[in-house]
C-alpha cells in the first residue's frame, strides 16, 4: 500500500547488459522516490543512464535487478499513467500536428468527437492554435516540442517523464518553452502529479526542478540528493540560484585525486580502468589557451560553462581530460591550470606534440596498448582484436570509443599509427 | 531537372559469408526441387499451345490478360512479404534462417525454376489453369524477395523512439501497423514495387513464350502475341505488339505509380521539404476533380473509416503484461526437427535421383555452365564498356540528362524477354545465330541496370570535388582514375550484381527456342535444362537446376561479395 504520498518508488534497480564476462553494469542499485506534487531532476554525464532510468520507470524496459512500485504496486509493462516527452519529438511525420496529438487518445480508445475536441484545446493551451493541419516537417523545433508536450498531457499522465526535452532546441525556443512547462505545472491546470526531468544542462534543472538527483557513471548510480528550495520564478543571477548550480558543478566535476587513483590501472588488471573521456585534442588546447589567459589561470567552472557557451556535458568531459594528463587541478567548483598546463598552453605545434607524449605513456591504458603492441608479430594488431581485449573492462560500444580515442590521442602524439583500409594499429617506429 | 533515381534504389541485404545456414536452404531447395520433379513425372506428355491470334484488335485483350497475371502475382507478393518479413522481424529464432533463406532466393536465378514449376503445375491442375497458376508463382516469386527484404528492412529501423512512443502511447497492433509500421516502409515499397513490376514483366515474357518439345506452355498474352509475330515474321504486328507493351508499361508508371510516388512524399522521414519532390500529372487531376473528391467523402472516407474502427476493435488494447516479451518458442522447436527429419529423408531420395545422372552427362553439365559463364561475361563486358562512358556523360551533364534520361528509361523498361523473338528474327540467321541472340539477349537484360547506376553515381559526385579537381588541372586520365572512377565504383558494383543476376536468368530462355516450328539450341546451362524438360530426363533436370543455383550462389558469395565489401568500405562517397 502507499502509505503516504509516493507515487513512485524505485528500489534496488540494476540494469547489466550482456552475459558473463563480457557483461557491463549500466545502472547499480538505483533507489529514488518520487512524491506526489514533485519536480525532481535527474542529473548527470552522458552514459549515466538516465535515459535508461527513464525507460524502466514506464516501463518500456524491465530492469536486470529490483523492483519499480507505483503508488505501492509493482509496475507490470508499460506504464498507463506515465508518459514521456522525447529529446527528438518522436512525432509521427506523416500525421498533421492534430492527428499527432489525437493518435495517443485513439489508442485510449476515446471516441472521435471528443478526440478532436481535447486535441484542439490542448493544442490551443500550448499556443498552437492555426497550426492543427500543418505537418511536423513544417515547423520549428520549439514548436515540435509543444506539440510533443500536448500529446503527452493528452492522455492526462499522472507521471510526465522529460527525456532532455530542450536539448535539441536552439536557445531562445528552450527558453520560452521552460517557461510554458513551469506555468503549466505551477498553475495546476494539468492533472500531472508529478515530473521527472532528465538533463545534462545544469543551469535548466536548477531552475526548474524543486530537487535534483545527480547521477554519475561506470557505473551509472545516484550520487547525490540535492532540494532546491527556491520559489518560481528563479532568477538565474539570484546568488543563491547561482550558489546551488555551483554545488552541482562541484559535485559532477569532483575534485582531482592523487595520481594513482586518478589514473587507474591498465585493462585486465584489478582495479578500476579509467576510461579517456571522448574529446578532440583541439578542444582540450582551446580550453587551456583560454584559462592561460585568464588571471591566476584559474576559472569557476560554472562561469566557464556560460563564458565559452558549451554545455555542460562537453566542458565536464574536457575538464576530466585535463585534470588526466596533469594539466589541469580541479577543487571546489574551480579548475585551475598546473604549471605543465601552462607550458602545454603556450608551447608550438612540436613541442604541445613532445608534452602530450610524455604524458600519455604514464596512463595504464597506454602503457597496456603499447606493451601489447610490442609483443605482437610485426609490432602490429588489429582492432578487433584490440576491441576485444578491452571488452574485458568496457561494454563493447564503450569499448569500441575508447579504442577510437585511444588511435586519435596516440596519432597525435606520434605514439601510435593505424592503418583505415586495413584496421591494424601500427607502434610508430619514431616513437619508441 | 534533378535525376529521378528510379531504379536506383533497390534494396540490397549486405551479402553475408557462407554459413551452416546456406547448408539447410540449399537442402530445403533441393528438396523443393525434386519434390516439384516427383509431382512433375506426371505431367502430360504433349501441351497444346493456345491459338494466338495477330490481328491488332486483340491485343487490348492480351494485354488485360498479361496485367491481370501480373496483378495477381502483386497482390500475392505484398501479402506474403508483409507475414514473412515480421515474422522474420518479430522473432529472434527465426530470423536468422528466414534471413539465409531471403538471401539466397534473391540471387539465384528464379527462372531455372520456370520448367520445373510448369511441369509440376500441369501434374496437378487441368491444363489452362496449370499455365497460369505457374506463370502467377513464378512471377511471384520473382517480385517478393526485394519487397519482403524492404519491410523487413523497415521495420527493423524504425527509430526506437518513435517505436517507444507507440507503446507508451499504447498503441494496439493495427493501430501501429497503421500509424508506424506501414507510413515508415511505404516509401521504400513503393519504390520496390516498381523494381519488383519491371522484374516480373521479364518474368511474365518469359512464362508466356516458353515451350519445350512437344510441351507448348504458351499462354494467350502480349509476349505470345509477339512471338508470334516474330515467327510469321510480321514485322506490323511486332510493330502492334510492341507498342501495346510499351503502352501497359508507360500507363501503369504514369497512373500507377508516379502518383504514388508523388502522394508517398509525406511519408519521408526528413523534416525538411524536399526540395524536389516527385510530381505526377495524374495525381494533381486526381486531387482536383471535384468528383473524386465528392466519392472520396461520401464513400471512400466513411467507410475507411468504418474498416478502421472495425479492425481498431478487432485488436484489443494491450493490457498490462509482465516485462519484456518472451514467448516460448518450444513447439516451434519440435517443428523444426520434424521438419528437419523429412527434409533429410527427401534430400537421401533426391540424392538417388541424382546418382542416375551418368558421367556424361554431369560433364556436360559442366560444359554448359561454363558456356553460359562465358556468355554472361561477355554480355557484362559489353555492356560495362558503353554504359561507364555514357552513364558518366549523363550523369555529370545536366542538358544531356534533360533528354537522354526520359527516353532511355522507355527503352528501359520494355522487358528484353519481349525482345528476344524480334531479335532472334534479326540474327537467327547471321553466323553464330542463337549463340549471339543469347549474348544480345544478356545484354539487353542486363545493361540497363547498369547503366542507372552509374547515371546516379555519376551524378552524386560532390560538385567541390569536381572544381578541385578542375583546379588541380588533372588530365582527362588522372581525373578518370582519381574522381570518377571510385566514385562510381560502388554503383557499378550494385549494378553489376543486379545485372549479372538477370543474365544468367535470360540463358534459361536464350539458349534453347523454337522459332518458325524449328527448334535452335547452343550449348549451354539453360540449354540443357529445357532439353531435359522436352526429353522428360527429370535426374538431368533435377541436376541441371541445382549445379546452376549452387554455380551462381557461389559466385555470388566468392566475387560479388569481395567486391560489394570493397565498394562499401573504400569507396562510399558520403
Amino acid at each position: 500500500m502507499a502509505a503516504d504520498n509516493n507515487l513512485l518508488e524505485l528500489k534496488n534497480i540494476s540494469q547489466i547488459y550482456g552475459a558473463g564476462e563480457q557483461s557491463f553494469t549500466a545502472i547499480q542499485d538505483v533507489n529514488l522516490t518520487l512524491r506526489e506534487g514533485e519536480f525532481a531532476a535527474l542529473i548527470g554525464p552522458t552514459g549515466c543512464g538516465k535515459s535508461t532510468l527513464l525507460r524502466i520507470i514506464t516501463g518500456l524496459q524491465a530492469p536486470t535487478a529490483g523492483q519499480v512500485l507505483y503508488r505501492g504496486r509493482a509496475l507490470q509493462g508499460v506504464n498507463p499513467h506515465a508518459t514521456i516527452v522525447f529529446q527528438t519529438f518522436a512525432l509521427f511525420p506523416w500525421l498533421t500536428v492534430q492527428e499527432n496529438v489525437e493518435v495517443a487518445l485513439r489508442a485510449r480508445g476515446i471516441p472521435t468527437k471528443l478526440r478532436t475536441a481535447r486535441a484542439i484545446d490542448l493544442l490551443d493551451r500550448v499556443g498552437l492554435d492555426g497550426f492543427e493541419t500543418a505537418y511536423p516537417r513544417e515547423l520549428s523545433g520549439g514548436m515540435l516540442q509543444k506539440v510533443g508536450f500536448a500529446r503527452a498531457m493528452a492522455v492526462e499522465p499522472e507521471l510526465l517523464c522529460l527525456d532532455e526535452p530542450f536539448s535539441s532546441l536552439d536557445v531562445l525556443s528552450a527558453e520560452s518553452l521552460r517557461g510554458e512547462l513551469l506555468e503549466l505545472w505551477t498553475g495546476g491546470n494539468i492533472p500531472t502529479r508529478a515530473i521527472l526531468l532528465a538533463t545534462h544542462n545544469i543551469e535548466e534543472a536548477v531552475f526548474l526542478a524543486d530537487r535534483i538527483v545527480v547521477m554519475d557513471k561506470d557505473p551509472g548510480r545516484v550520487i547525490m540528493n540535492l532540494k532546491v528550495e527556491l520559489a518560481h520564478p528563479r532568477q538565474r543571477k539570484d546568488p543563491k540560484f547561482i550558489d546551488v548550480v555551483d554545488r552541482v558543478y562541484m559535485v559532477l566535476a569532483g575534485h582531482t585525486q592523487p595520481e594513482h587513483v586518478e589514473l587507474g590501472t591498465a585493462p585486465g588488471e584489478p582495479g578500476r580502468t579509467r576510461s579517456l573521456p571522448h574529446i578532440t585534442i583541439d578542444d582540450l588546447a582551446g580550453l587551456l589557451e583560454y584559462l592561460d589567459g585568464l588571471p591566476n589561470n584559474r576559472a569557476d567552472i560554472y562561469a566557464l560553462a556560460q563564458e565559452l557557451q558549451v554545455n555542460s556535458d562537453d566542458l565536464l568531459r574536457l575538464i576530466e581530460a585535463a585534470e588526466l594528463m596533469g594539466f589541469a587541478t580541479v577543487a571546489y567548483g574551480d579548475i585551475t591550470l598546473t604549471s605543465l598546463g601552462e607550458t602545454f598552453a603556450e608551447a608550438s605545434i612540436r613541442s604541445r606534440k613532445e608534452i602530450f607524449a610524455t604524458r600519455i605513456r604514464r596512463l595504464p591504458i597506454f602503457q597496456w596498448l603499447r606493451s601489447m603492441l610490442g609483443a605482437a608479430d610485426k609490432k602490429q594488431l588489429e582492432w578487433d582484436v584490440v576491441q576485444k581485449a578491452l571488452e574485458l573492462e568496457f561494454h563493447a560500444e564503450e569499448a569500441e570509443r575508447q579504442l577510437e580515442t585511444a588511435i586519435n590521442w596516440g596519432r597525435y602524439a606520434e605514439l601510435l599509427a593505424y592503418d583505415d583500409s586495413s584496421e591494424v594499429l601500427y607502434l610508430e617506429p619514431t616513437g619508441t | 531537372m534533378k535525376l529521378s533515381p528510379r531504379l536506383f534504389q533497390i534494396a540490397r541485404p549486405i551479402l553475408r559469408p557462407l554459413s551452416w545456414g546456406d547448408g539447410v536452404v540449399f537442402l530445403g531447395i533441393a528438396v523443393l526441387i525434386y519434390a516439384g520433379i516427383r509431382v512433375g513425372l506426371a505431367a502430360p506428355e504433349i501441351i497444346q499451345g493456345p491459338e494466338i491470334n495477330l490481328s491488332p484488335g486483340v491485343l487490348p485483350y492480351y494485354a488485360s490478360l498479361s496485367l491481370g497475371r501480373m496483378f495477381a502475382a502483386y497482390l500475392l507478393s505484398v501479402v506474403f512479404s508483409m507475414v514473412y518479413g515480421s515474422l522474420a522481424a518479430n522473432h529472434r529464432q527465426m530470423e536468422r534462417i528466414m534471413l539465409v533463406l531471403l538471401d539466397v532466393l534473391q540471387t539465384i536465378p528464379i527462372l531455372s525454376f520456370l520448367p520445373l514449376v510448369l511441369l509440376s503445375f500441369s501434374a496437378i491442375f487441368p491444363q489452362q489453369a496449370a499455365l497460369e497458376l505457374s506463370s502467377i508463382f513464378l512471377i511471384f516469386t520473382s517480385q517478393t524477395w526485394n519487397l519482403t527484404f524492404a519491410w523487413y528492412q523497415s521495420l527493423t529501423t524504425i527509430p526506437r523512439t518513435l517505436f517507444q512512443a507507440s507503446t507508451i502511447f499504447g498503441f494496439n497492433t493495427w493501430l501501429r501497423f497503421k500509424t508506424l509500421e506501414l507510413p515508415f516502409a511505404a516509401i521504400s515499397l513503393i519504390w520496390n514495387s516498381m523494381a519488383s513490376w519491371a522484374g516480373g514483366w521479364f518474368f511474365l515474357m518469359a512464362a508466356e513464350i516458353f515451350s519445350a518439345g512437344e510441351r507448348n506452355f504458351r499462354l494467350p498474352g502480349l509476349g505470345a502475341y509477339l512471338q508470334e509475330a516474330a515467327n510469321q515474321g510480321d514485322l506490323t504486328a511486332i510493330a502492334w505488339g510492341l507498342c501495346a507493351l510499351v503502352l501497359s508499361i508507360v500507363a501503369l508508371d504514369q497512373l500507377v505509380w508516379r502518383p504514388l510516388l508523388a502522394w508517398s512524399e509525406r511519408f519521408k522521414m526528413q523534416m525538411v521539404e524536399s526540395e524536389n519532390p516527385p510530381a505526377s500529372w495524374f495525381y494533381d487531376v486526381f486531387r482536383n476533380s471535384t468528383l473524386i473528391n465528392l466519392l472520396h467523402r461520401a464513400i471512400l472516407r466513411p467507410t475507411a473509416r468504418w474498416l478502421d474502427d472495425w479492425l481498431m476493435s478487432r485488436f484489443p488494447l494491450p493490457v498490462e503484461q509482465g516485462g519484456a516479451k518472451l514467448r516460448r518458442l518450444r513447439p516451434w522447436y519440435l517443428l523444426g526437427i520434424l521438419v528437419g527429419l523429412g527434409l533429410l529423408y527427401e534430400a537421401y531420395q533426391a540424392g538417388q535421383m541424382l546418382g542416375t545422372v551418368s558421367l556424361k552427362q554431369w560433364g556436360s553439365i559442366g560444359v554448359g555452365l561454363s558456356a553460359t559463364l562465358l556468355r554472361v561475361l561477355a554480355a557484362l563486358s559489353i555492356a560495362l564498356a558503353w554504359t561507364v562512358p555514357l552513364g558518366v556523360a549523363i550523369g555529370t551533364n545536366q542538358r544531356l540528362a534533360v533528354w537522354l534520361q526520359p527516353l532511355v528509361q522507355i527503352i528501359a523498361s520494355v522487358p528484353a524477354t519481349a525482345l528476344f523473338p524480334v531479335l532472334l528474327l534479326l540474327v537467327l540467321g547471321l553466323p553464330g545465330g542463337l549463340n549471339m541472340a543469347a549474348v544480345l539477349l544478356m545484354l539487353l537484360g542486363t545493361q540497363w541496370y547498369l547503366l542507372f547506376n552509374i547515371i546516379a553515381g555519376a551524378s552524386a559526385i560532390p560538385q567541390e570535388l569536381k572544381y578541385t579537381s578542375t583546379l588541380l588541372q588533372l588530365g582527362r586520365w588522372e581525373r578518370w582514375r582519381t574522381l570518377i572512377l571510385p566514385a562510381i565504383f560502388p554503383y557499378a558494383i550494385t549494378g553489376a550484381i543486379t545485372a549479372v543476376g538477370g543474365a544468367w536468368n535470360a540463358s534459361i530462355v536464350a539458349e534453347y527456342t523454337q522459332f518458325g516450328g524449328r527448334t535452335f539450341k547452343t550449348t549451354g546451362i539453360g540449354a540443357l535444362i529445357a532439353e531435359a524438360t522436352a526429353a522428360g530426363d527429370y535426374a538431368l533436370l533435377l541436376a541441371a537446376t541445382l549445379s546452376l543455383l549452387l554455380t551462381v550462389a557461389t559466385i555470388n558469395r566468392l566475387v560479388w561479395q569481395y567486391f560489394y565489401r570493397l565498394a562499401e568500405e573504400e569507396y562510399r562517397l558520403e
